[in-house]
């Protein structure tokens, strides 16, 4: 048995790995609604709690993710405001689930498409959507068509950076989903579960292949929030 | 075609109050709103077609009410119909010539209809645009993009063209030759036109009347008309003008 790495067939290796490529990428699907559309709805009504909104949305970037992660169980646990009544109207609860999983890393990147959306929305000149308008199309067709396609580079790169920080997830997805092996055990609670065990040669595998992942992640990034010419 | 504007339109950033108060009424097709920069026209502009809502008043086009602070009339810009050339054109730069021409008849979902094809590879004709139907706005010229600007403006047949400034990017020789373009484009299209200026030259090649604006407000309206019938030339009239503008 190799000491150092193991086989990237090995289910102690796939199973996280493809737990957390499905739990990322919907909590980055999400992250990337949601966050897209609140920057939206911010970028253009200009309310007096429009500033109160930033901070909260943006929260979830500063605070300690045990912290939101004990939010979530107030809102979605089995007592929880929004959790409870799941219970009693779907008999559905969320608590150790990967779809539990899916929340909590949904709520970690989101202030990060939020954050680039915001600032690519800001930036398309109040020009071209005011020329779309002259020229027939509602409010929906001028986000489509107009504001969406040239904000698509900061939102794209918010979108990567958000799926980086949902497949790093642990503080909240350990609270919220526990660390069950094979149900809700993503690759960075592997980890955790690796060293602690001594199990070197899986710790060294997740570990490089998370390190990869997110290297490729941020070059991509810098690559296409540099401006072109 | 007769065209009402009387509205009032208070304007503040930091400590300077900037106040609009335009008044005037025609049946001319060409209207030039001329002054120095600064002193309301593109507000004016701007409020005709919707992107910037007067504190009180009215536009009527045709009678048409598109704008009327009383009666609680706000129509809003998508159903105005009017076609607008901004100053720096605004071509959508993600999209081709032909995209960008084709951007008001192409519906949100679905594609071109058969007649809007037609017409949009027609505008690309008359306006010597179907060499470049592929390229973005950022590989033409300024001329080009003008171009393009008007097909785009003149595709979804506006009842109303408003032109600001749209001179103002070009080079000298490039202008005359712009110039003479748009207006025989203008008069192939048949459509009436308001167009915003500081140049005198273009006033005398477009307006049939003329409203000077001065500090925010219309100093006087003149027609082209009057001038072929009085003494004073609108060379000179405008000269004086200018003189004050900039005293």
């Amino acid at each position: 048995m190799n000491l150092l790495w193991i086989n990237i067939t090995d289910p102690a290796f796939l199973t996280p790995l493809l737990l957390t490529l499905k739990v990322a990428g919907l909590a980055t699907l999400w992250a990337l609604v949601l966050g897209v559309g609140a920057a939206y709805a911010l970028s253009r009504r200009d309310f007096f709690s429009r500033d109160f909104l930033d901070a909260v949305f943006t929260l979830p970037m500063v605070m300690p993710p045990t912290v939101l992660g004990y939010y979530l169980l107030v809102f979605i646990g089995r007592r929880g405001i929004i959790g409870h009544w799941l219970q009693e109207t779907f008999g559905v609860t969320l608590m150790f689930t990967w779809q539990g999983a899916v929340i909590a890393a949904t709520v970690v990147a989101f202030p990060l498409v939020f954050k680039s959306a915001r600032a690519a929305l800001e930036g398309v000149g109040a020009q071209y959507e005011n020329a779309a308008r002259t020229l027939g199309q509602g409010e929906l067709a001028v986000f489509l068509r107009v504001s969406l396609p040239l904000a698509f580079r900061g939102v794209l790169s918010g979108g990567m950076l958000a799926f980086a920080r949902a497949m790093g997830e642990f503080g909240a997805t350990l609270m919220v989903a526990g660390n069950l092996p094979g149900k809700t055990q993503t690759l960075s609670l592997a980890v955790y579960s690796a060293v602690q065990a001594g199990n070197n040669a899986l710790a060294n595998t997740l570990v490089l292949i998370i390190s990869i992942v997110c290297v490729v992640i941020l070059v991509t990034t810098s690559k296409l929030l540099k401006p072109r010419h | 075609m007769k065209i009402e504007v009387d509205i009032v339109k208070r304007l503040r950033s930091g400590e300077k109050e900037f106040l609009l108060r335009s008044q005037f009424s025609t049946t001319d097709r060409a209207l030039v709103l001329f002054g120095p920069s600064g002193s309301g026209k593109t507000l004016t502009l701007r409020s005709i077609a919707g992107m910037l809502s007067p504190d009180e008043g009215c536009i009527r086009i045709n009678g048409d009410v598109l704008f009327d602070s009383a009666a609680g009339i706000n129509v809003p810009t998508r159903q105005r119909k009017v076609g607008y050339v901004f100053q720096n054109y605004a071509l959508f730069p993600h999209l081709s010539v032909r995209e960008n021409i084709g951007f008001g008849l192409k519906p949100l979902f679905g594609r071109l209809g058969h007649r809007e094809g037609e017409r949009i590879e027609e505008l690309m004709e008359v306006f010597g645009l179907a060499a470049l139907a592929t390229q973005k706005p950022a590989a033409l010229s300024g001329g080009q993009q003008q171009r393009t600007a008007l097909a785009r403006a003149l595709a979804t047949s506006p009842k109303l063209l408003l032109l600001d400034e749209p001179f103002s990017a070009l080079d000298q020789p490039l202008r005359v030759r712009m110039r003479r373009e748009l207006s025989r484009a203008l008069k192939d299209f048949d459509i009436p036109l308001i167009m915003v200026t500081h140049d005198s030259d273009e006033v005398e090649a477009f307006a049939e009347t003329i409203v000077v604006y001065h500090h925010g407000r219309v100093e006087e309206v003149h027609s082209a008309r009057d001038f072929q019938t009085s003494e004073a030339s609108l060379t000179e009239t405008l000269r004086s003008q200018v003189a004050r503008a900039y005293l």
